[in-house]
C-alpha cells in the first residue's frame, strides 16, 4: 500500500522488538468470536489514475460546466487561484488544532487576523474562529442568546433561510426551547406588528436574517428596536457575506451569526462551509467555539494563542457553553485570503457588480413575470412570479446548461409559482438574457394558450 | 550533557507583521471585468442600508499577500514535516489525490441544491461512501450530515432520545467512562440528558459490575469510547453491550479511534447500536489547523427511522435521490448535506486502500503504538500494562520527581523537531503523556522520536531547569496564556 512507509523486513524487526511472533498476537485483546476473518467488502485497491478517473466521471455528471442562478445559501462568487495555492501549503493543510502555539503561530496569526476582518466587516467587537456553518452557527447564537438572558423562548423570523429554520428547531427541541414564527410582510421584510404580538416576557431573542432568503434587507434598526424595548437580544444571521460590502451591516445586533461561504469558499455541493459567529466584547465569554488572543512570550515578543478555553468542553465538559471542539479553520483561511484580497476597496466594488446584476436581471424578469418584493431594498437575490410552473422553465433552461432560480413551492407554497434568483458577479448579461427569454417563451405559451382558450370559448 | 538532536536543525525564517501592518491606501490584489450591465446608483437601491466605509480592512498587493501567508505557514509544524504523535487525533498522512479530486470542477462547483437529475455524480458519491463505512463499521445505516465527531454525537444522541420517546419516554441519564473525551458529557448536556460517570477498573477498561449496578431504566444510553483513550481494547464488550441492551439501553460508541479496529473487527459485530466516525482522523482527510471535520454516524436498524433528513435513496428508475418525508426523523442537523469535500477525500482514501491496505493500515497502527510502548517502557512510567491498540499513555510519575512535568517533556520534544503527543489527558491518568504514531511513520522517524524521549528524560535527570524552559529553538518562547485569558486582546485595532 502506497501511503505506508515500511517494508516486510521493518515489520519483522519491529515485532521481534517487541516480542511478538506475529501481527496477530497485537490483536489477542479483542475476543476471537469478533474478529473479522475476512476481507471487507469494498472496492478493491486503485492505482491513483484510477481514482482520478472515477472522480472525473463523477464530476462530469455532476453539472460540470453549467451556468447557475442558484443562491439561497450558497453563492458562486469568483475564487482568486492564489487561495488554493495558499490552503494546499501543507504546513497550513496537514497541521492540527494549534494547541502547541510555539509551533502553530502560523494559523494562529491567521485566525486573529480572520476575527478582526470579521469583525471590521459586521461592526461586531468578537468574533470567534468560526464554527462549522451559517446553520449550526445560528443555532449556538440563539442558545447563546438564551443562556445571556435566561429567558427560553426564541421568536424566528419566517424570512430566515428555511433549513437554518430547520435545524434551529432540532437544536431548540430538546433545550426545552419554544420558538414562535413572524411572518413577512408584502415587502417580504418582518411584519413588525405581528413581531411586537409575538415577544413576550420570556423571549431570549429574536432572530432575523439580512439580507434575508428573498434577498431583501431587513429594517435592522426597527427590529432591534422592539426586541431591545422588550428585554430580548436580536440575532442577525448573514447568508450571503457578499453582501457586506455595500450593505449596511446589522450594528444593532447583539450577535451575528454568518456564513462566510461567499467568501472564496467553494460550493462544494453544500460543504464545508464556514460559520462564524460575532458579538460584543461583554458576551464573550458565553460564546461558543475557539478564540485566538494576542498575548506575550517570555521576552516580551508578540505571540498569539488560543484562550478563553474554560468555556469549552474539553475543559468544562457537560457546563461547556457548546459540544463544539472543531473549527473550520482552514476554510476559515480561504475566507481570510479572499477578505484579504479584495480588501477595503475591492469587497465594495465587487458588492456592487453583484447588485448591479441583480437589479439589471430583476428589471429584465419584471418585463415577462412579477418580480415580488419590490417594496424594499435588496441585494443579489429576487424572486420572480411566473404563471408557468418554474420547475418547466427551469427544464428548457437546462437544455441551454443553464441552473435557474429555486422553486419556492417547496418552501413558501403560499407563493405559488415563485422562485428565488440569484446573480453574482459570475452572471453574465448573456446568460441573464437567455433565461429571461425562456421565461418570456412560457408567458408568451400561456399567453396564446388562454387566448386560445378565450376563443374557445366565445366560439362556443 | 550536550543533547543530540538528529532530526532538526534551526535556520533562518522570516519575520512578518499583521496583514493590517502592511496596508496602504491604494494598494490592491483584485480586477473585476468591466460591468456588462448598466451601472446602479446604490444610493438610489440601497437608500438608508447603503454602507459607505469598510474601516480598516486591509489594502495590499498580490506579492505581499502570497509572503505574508507563506510565512506564516512557515512557522507551523504539519503532518507533513514529520511525526505528529497526538493521542487520540489520529495524525495521519494526508494524501495528494484527495485533493485534486475534490477539485474537479463539476464537485468543487455543484450547488447544493441543483437539479438531481445533474447531481448523480456527487449522490453517487455519497452512496459508495455510505456503503464503504457501513461495511466497515458493520451497521446498518449511516448519515453524513454531521459536520464534525462532536455533531456526530449530537446527532447520534438526538438518535436516541427519539427512539426511546418511540418507546414512550427518552429516559434520563448518559453513562460515560472517567476516561471519555470532554465532548460527550457536553453533548450528552445539549440533548437534554444527565451525565453519570462510571469508573474504570484496575486495567483501565470499564467496571463491568459498577456498569450493571448503575444500568437501570433511567439510562438512555452508554457512551464508549473503544479502544478507550488509553488504546486499550475493551475484553469485555459482549458483556457491557449485554447489560446495556438487557434494560434497554443503548450502546453508542464514539469512533474517535477506530484507526485501530478497521479490517479487523466491526463495532456492529461486537453489539454497538450507533457510532460515528472521524473522517479527519480514520479516513485522512486533513486537518487544516482545526477543521473542517466531518462526523458520519453508522446506525442500527432499529434506529433507522430517526435518521436526520435528508436521505440519499434509489429511485424506481435507477437515479439517485434524496428523501425529505421522514416523519420520524430528529429533523435536520446543518444545512444542505454535509461537508461534501470531505466525503470526496474520505472515498479517495477508502479506494485507494481497499481491503487489504485497510487492514494493513491497521495492522501498521498498532504495531507503531506497541513499538513505541516498547521503546519508552522503563524510560517513562507505563500507569496501565493493559496491552496497547493504536496509542499508548505514559505518565511523568518518574520526571514529576524533578520537578518536571508532561507539558515540560511536551515543550522540550519541540526542540527535538517532533510536535509533543497530548498532554494531560485522559483525565483518569495524573500527568499523562498519550502518543499515538498512527501507521504514517517508518521505523526510521520512530526511532528518532524514542531516542529524543530517551534524550528528554536524560535531561530531566541531569538539567531539569532546561528542560523547564523549553522549547529554547522556536520563534516565540513560551507563551503567557494567563495573561491572554485575563484581558483578552481578540483582535487588531489601528494605534491611537
Amino acid at each position: 500500500m502506497r501511503y505506508l512507509p515500511k517494508s516486510p523486513a521493518d515489520r519483522e524487526a519491529m515485532l521481534k522488538a517487541i516480542g511478538a511472533r506475529s501481527i496477530d498476537d497485537l490483536f489477542a485483546p479483542i475476543p476471537a468470536e469478533y474478529r473479522l476473518n475476512r476481507d471487507l467488502k469494498v472496492p478493491r485497491q486503485m492505482a491513483e489514475s484510477e481514482i482520478v478517473d472515477w472522480f472525473r466521471e463523477r464530476s462530469q455528471e455532476n453539472g460540470e460546466g453549467y451556468k447557475t442562478f442558484l443562491g439561497a445559501g450558497a453563492y458562486y462568487h469568483y475564487r482568486p487561484v492564489i487561495i488554493d495555492s495558499l490552503i494546499s501549503r501543507g504546513e497550513f493543510l496537514t497541521a492540527y488544532t494549534p494547541y502547541q502555539p510555539e509551533i502553530s503561530q502560523g494559523t494562529l496569526q491567521s485566525i486573529f487576523e480572520f476575527q478582526t476582518m470579521i469583525c471590521e466587516l459586521t461592526g461586531m467587537e468578537v468574533a470567534n474562529a468560526s464554527v462549522y456553518d451559517g446553520s449550526t452557527a445560528a443555532a449556538e447564537a440563539v442558545i447563546m442568546a438564551a443562556r445571556l438572558t435566561g429567558r427560553h423562548s426564541v421568536a424566528i423570523a419566517r424570512s430566515v433561510h428555511p433549513e437554518y429554520r430547520e435545524v434551529l428547531a432540532t437544536y431548540a427541541h430538546h433545550q426545552g426551547m419554544p420558538l414562535v414564527t413572524v411572518p413577512f410582510n408584502e415587502g417580504a421584510r418582518v411584519d413588525l406588528n405581528q413581531l411586537e404580538k409575538s415577544i413576550t416576557p420570556d423571549t431570549a431573542c429574536v432572530l432575523i436574517q439580512s439580507p434575508n432568503f428573498f434577498g431583501t434587507i431587513e429594517d435592522v434598526a426597527a427590529i432591534a428596536d422592539i426586541a431591545h424595548k422588550h428585554g430580548a437580544m436580536l440575532v442577525v444571521s448573514i447568508a450571503e457575506a457578499i453582501s457586506l460590502g455595500i450593505v449596511e451591516p446589522p450594528r444593532q445586533a447583539d450577535i451575528i451569526a454568518m456564513e462566510a461561504q461567499s467568501f472564496g469558499v467553494p460550493l462544494g455541493f453544500g460543504g464545508p462551509y464556514c460559520g462564524v459567529i460575532a458579538t460584543r466584547e461583554q458576551y464573550v465569554r458565553q460564546m461558543p467555539g475557539r478564540l485566538v488572543g494576542q498575548t506575550t512570550d517570555r521576552n516580551g515578543k508578540r505571540g498569539f494563542v488560543l484562550t478563553l478555553a474554560t468555556r469549552e468542553q474539553h475543559i468544562r465538559r457537560e457546563k461547556a457553553t457548546s459540544n463544539i471542539c472543531t473549527n473550520q479553520a482552514l476554510i476559515a483561511l480561504m475566507a481570510n485570503i479572499f477578505m484579504t484580497i479584495y480588501g477595503k476597496v475591492g469587497l465594495r466594488e465587487l458588492a456592487k457588480q453583484n447588485l448591479a446584476k441583480a437589479a439589471y436581471a430583476a428589471q429584465q424578469f419584471g418585463k415577462h413575470a412579477k418580480v415580488l418584493f419590490s417594496g424594499a431594498p435588496r441585494f443579489n437575490e429576487f424572486v420572480v412570479q411566473t404563471n408557468e410552473d418554474p420547475y418547466a422553465i427551469n427544464g428548457r433552461l437546462l437544455e441551454h446548461k443553464i441552473v435557474g432560480g429555486l422553486p419556492l413551492k417547496k418552501f413558501y407554497p403560499e407563493l405559488g409559482n415563485a422562485a428565488l434568483w440569484c446573480c453574482t458577479e459570475m452572471t453574465t448579461r448573456a446568460t441573464i438574457d437567455t433565461a429571461v427569454a425562456s421565461v418570456a417563451e412560457g408567458a408568451l405559451m400561456t399567453k396564446s394558450a388562454k387566448e386560445a382558450a378565450d376563443v374557445q370559448e366565445v366560439t362556443r | 550533557m550536550k543533547p543530540v538532536i538528529r532530526k532538526a536543525t534551526q535556520h533562518v525564517n522570516q519575520n512578518e507583521g499583521l496583514i493590517f501592518e502592511k496596508s496602504s491606501p491604494g494598494k490592491a490584489a483584485w480586477k473585476l471585468p468591466p460591468l456588462d450591465v448598466p451601472e446602479v446608483d446604490t444610493a438610489k437601491l440601497l437608500g438608508s442600508s447603503e454602507r459607505k466605509d469598510l474601516g480598516n480592512m486591509p489594502e495590499v498587493s498580490e506579492i505581499e499577500i502570497i509572503r505574508h501567508f507563506t510565512r506564516l505557514s512557515t512557522w507551523n509544524y504539519a503532518i507533513d514535516l514529520g511525526m505528529y504523535p497526538l493521542g487520540s487525533c489520529t495524525m495521519k498522512y494526508n494524501p495528494r489525490v484527495n485533493e485534486v479530486v475534490s477539485r474537479f470542477d463539476g464537485l468543487a462547483n455543484g450547488h447544493p441544491y441543483q437539479p438531481e437529475k445533474i447531481s448523480q455524480g456527487a449522490l453517487g458519491i455519497l452512496k459508495t461512501l455510505s456503503e464503504c463505512l457501513i461495511e466497515i463499521t458493520g451497521m446498518d445505516a449511516i448519515t453524513l450530515q454531521p459536520a464534525a465527531g462532536a455533531h456526530g454525537e449530537l446527532t447520534g444522541l438526538l438518535m436516541v432520545r427519539a427512539y426511546h420517546e418511540s418507546k414512550g419516554a427518552p429516559r434520563k441519564k448518559i453513562l460515560i467512562p472517567d476516561s471519555a473525551h470532554g465532548t460527550n458529557p457536553a453533548t450528552a448536556a445539549m440533548v437534554g440528558y444527565a451525565v453519570e460517570n462510571l469508573k474504570s477498573d484496575a486495567r483501565g477498561m470499564v467496571d463491568v459490575a459498577a456498569l450493571a449496578s448503575q444500568m437501570n431504566e433511567e439510562v438512555a444510553a452508554l457512551m464508549l469510547t473503544n479502544p478507550n483513550t488509553l488504546g486499550v481494547f475493551e475484553q469485555q464488550i459482549h458483556k457491557i453491550a449485554d447489560i446495556m441492551h438487557a434494560k434497554g439501553g443503548l450502546l453508542y460508541m464514539d469512533g474517535a479511534n477506530m484507526n485501530a479496529l478497521v479490517g479487523k473487527v466491526r463495532p456492529g459485530d461486537f453489539g454497538v447500536d450507533l457510532m460515528h466516525l472521524n473522517l479527519h482522523k480514520t479516513f485522512s482527510t486533513p486537518h487544516g489547523g482545526g477543521g473542517p471535520g466531518s462526523g458520519p454516524v453508522a446506525i442500527k436498524k432499529i434506529l433507522e427511522p430517526f435518521l436526520p433528513t435528508p436521505v440519499v435513496i434509489t429511485r424506481p428508475d435507477g437515479a439517485l435521490g434524496f428523501e425529505y418525508n421522514r416523519p420520524q426523523s430528529v429533523g435536520r442537523v446543518r444545512a444542505f448535506y454535509g461537508n461534501f469535500g470531505m466525503f470526496v477525500r474520505a472515498l479517495a482514501y477508502t479506494l485507494a486502500n481497499g481491503p487489504d491496505g485497510l487492514r494493513q493500515t491497521t495492522e501498521d497502527a498498532v504495531l507503531n503504538a506497541n513499538y513505541i510502548r516498547k521503546g519508552l517502557e522503563g524510560v517513562y512510567d507505563l500507569p496501565y500494562s493493559t496491552p496497547t491498540m493504536h496509542e499508548v499513555v505514559f505518565s511523568d510519575k518518574v520526571q514529576a520527581k524533578k520537578g518536571v512535568k508532561t507539558m515540560d517533556i511536551a515543550k522540550r520534544l519541540i526542540d527535538y523537531g517532533f510536535h509533543p503527543y497530548t498532554t494531560a489527558f485522559p483525565l483518569i491518568v495524573p500527568g499523562a503523556l498519550m502518543i499515538e504514531p498512527t501507521e504514517s511513520e517508518s521505523k526510521e522517524e520512530m526511532d528518532l522520536f524514542i531516542d529524543a524521549m530517551k534524550s528528554i528524560a536524560q535531561e530531566v535527570e541531569e538539567d531539569p531547569q532546561m528542560v523547564l524552559a523549553a522549547p529554547h529553538t522556536t520563534r516565540v518562547s513560551r507563551l503567557d496564556e494567563t495573561a491572554a485569558a485575563r484581558k483578552p486582546v481578540l483582535r487588531w485595532k489601528p494605534a491611537q
